[in-house]
């Protein structure tokens, strides 16, 4: 098990940030919150700081108008900090890859340490992501 | 007036899902103007589909927006078969219908949930999003996937709609109703919501065609207008369904459009199951050849409002133009008439309260200078900016 994973046996605080996608990602997200997945029983919430979190998740694609945003919201978060990309989005460009505006995968951006590939991923495969992480040896 | 305050909100809030950034400037409690800025989202859709082909084109416009993930393609569609004049089998049009309205109550019980929780009131948020699960599970019977349905292909439907399902269907519809009855009964009776919501953002009629705002939000201002009864598509027109219009125009009001809305999504529903019944099974898809060249225009009713779609084919196996207008487009703009006037607590729902979605909105113009009319940057330009930002990015991420 690595340093960050043994940081975060407990209680992870999630931020989400959407950098530029359409919405889908950040709804299955949200209803992991509520009643059916109700991911508050590991004490997992989504807290309204950067700078009060230990995961960030990364939705859509990172833009030319958010990138500068990203890097910043990076920069605030404590370390260590553990980097989740949700959807196809964020992992690779998915369907907007060709687009103009694509500043490139999360991954050139900040470093990221897991990767939820669907469009969009299922509440459940979120939680396998987190749950996959943890148990990293 | 006094000093303003700059109350900054976004581009990252804890109360924003997208990145857009509100500027509200404050005289004490009282908001005096806003400004917003969007952009953050902008993927360069409309591009991206010209470079597909047109059956490609269905899963880009699909991810428009994941809430209305029927709406852009049920447009599209609409446009693409009005070039190649093709009549698609009742069959496919009433599960079009139906693939539609399902996504009407799974949209609207996501914005009473999340209205709900602008104000605070997390206990709506909770029980709305709740009872969206199982229209959502219902999504992945008949689909194959919660979201993004990829249903809708040229000349029809990708996937039947089995006996089975039906009844299953008709059977989460019959819990859908008795859940929205206790919804109903838990927004309209509330002695709390009625004082917090009642007279706050209010749009009248005159706002409504000021901005040529559209949807639940006009609906809710006594404006009459919507495109499944005005320009009937898909199966609209050979079921019995009404139009609820109220002509309050403040939040309640939409908020009360829209959850009446849902009994006649219900009954929509409940409608085209029956009348599926008599179309034969399997036939859901009209062989289309090819897409001549011209120009096609379609529309659809999203649970925000009118997405218009224009098409344009050279006779290519992909679209020369495509331009989508969608719902929020008209009514974000309200903002200035619905939060100006107002106190600071109240712009938090009355934004919320036409259901913004900004990943839809995210269309690019072109900038002509008022005074002078001349074009403020031309394509040539734009290309050469954008190659030399993404040069600018790849120095900085180092790829
Ligand atoms: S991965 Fe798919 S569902 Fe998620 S934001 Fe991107 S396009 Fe939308």
């Amino acid at each position: 098990m690595g340093f960050k994973e043994k940081c975060f046996k407990k209680s992870l605080w999630v931020f989400h940030l959407s950098a530029g996608s359409c919405n889908n990602c950040d709804i299955e997200i949200l209803d992991l919150l509520t009643p059916k997945y109700d991911v508050e029983r590991f004490g997992m919430k989504l807290v309204g700081s950067i700078r009060h979190a230990d995961v960030l998740l990364v939705t859509g694609i990172v833009t030319k108008k958010t990138l500068p945003r990203v890097l910043e919201v990076y920069n605030q978060a404590p370390k260590p900090i553990v980097v989740i990309a949700i959807g196809a989005c964020p992992c690779t460009g998915g369907i907007f890859a060709s687009g103009y505006n694509f500043a490139g995968p999360l991954d050139k951006v900040i470093p990221v340490d897991a990767y939820v590939p669907g469009c969009p991923p299922k509440p459940e495969a979120m939680l396998a992501g987190v749950v996959k992480l943890l148990n990293k040896k | 007036m006094g000093k303003k305050t700059v109350v900054p909100i976004g581009p990252y809030h804890p109360l924003l899902e997208e990145p857009e950034f509100f500027k509200l400037y404050c005289d004490g409690e009282t908001v005096v103007d806003m400004e917003w800025e969007t952009g953050y989202n902008h993927r360069g859709i409309e591009k991206i589909c010209e470079s597909k082909t047109f059956e490609q084109v269905f899963y880009v416009v699909e991810r428009i927006c994941g809430i209305c993930s029927t709406s852009h393609p049920f447009a599209y569609a609409n446009a693409v078969e009005s070039i190649a004049k093709v009549e698609i089998p009742v069959r496919a049009k009433l599960i079009r219908s139906i693939v539609g309205e399902l996504e009407r109550i799974h949209s609207h019980l996501l914005w009473v949930g999340l209205a709900g929780h602008f104000l605070g009131y997390n206990t709506v948020f909770m029980w709305a999003w709740k009872y969206r699960e199982p229209v959502l599970d219902m999504f992945e019977i008949i689909t194959g996937n919660r979201n993004s349905y990829a249903m809708f292909t040229i000349g029809g439907v990708r996937r039947d709609i089995s006996a089975e399902q039906a009844t299953q269907l008709l059977k989460v519809l019959d819990d859908v109703k008795i859940k929205t009855d206790l919804l109903v009964g838990a927004v309209m009776d509330d002695p709390v919501l009625h004082a917090r919501l009642k007279g706050v953002g209010i749009l009248t009629a005159k706002d409504i065609h000021d901005f040529g705002a559209v949807g639940p939000t006009a609906r809710a201002s006594g404006v009459d207008i919507d495109v499944r009864r005005d320009d009937p598509y898909a199966a609209y027109d050979m079921i019995k369904w009404k139009v609820i219009t109220t002509p309050e125009g403040d939040v309640f009001a939409k908020a009360k459009v829209r959850l009446l809305e849902m009994y006649e999504s219900i009954s929509i529903i409940q409608q085209c199951l029956e009348l599926l019944k008599k179309e034969k099974v399997g036939d859901i898809k009209a062989k289309v050849k090819e897409i001549p060249a011209g120009i096609g225009i379609g529309h659809a009713e999203a649970p925000r409002g009118e997405v218009f779609h224009f098409v344009k084919s050279d006779g290519s196996n992909s679209p020369v133009r495509h331009k989508i207008r969608a719902p929020s487009y008209t009514c974000i703009p309200t903002f200035r008439r619905s939060c100006i006037g107002g106190t600071i607590s109240d712009a938090a729902i009355a934004t919320a309260a036409v259901d913004p979605c900004y990943c839809c909105t995210e269309r690019m113009t072109q900038v002509y200078d008022h005074r002078t009319g001349k074009r403020l940057m031309n394509a040539e330009e734009l290309i050469k900016l954008s190659q030399q930002k993404t040069e600018e990015i790849r120095k900085k991420i180092k790829v």
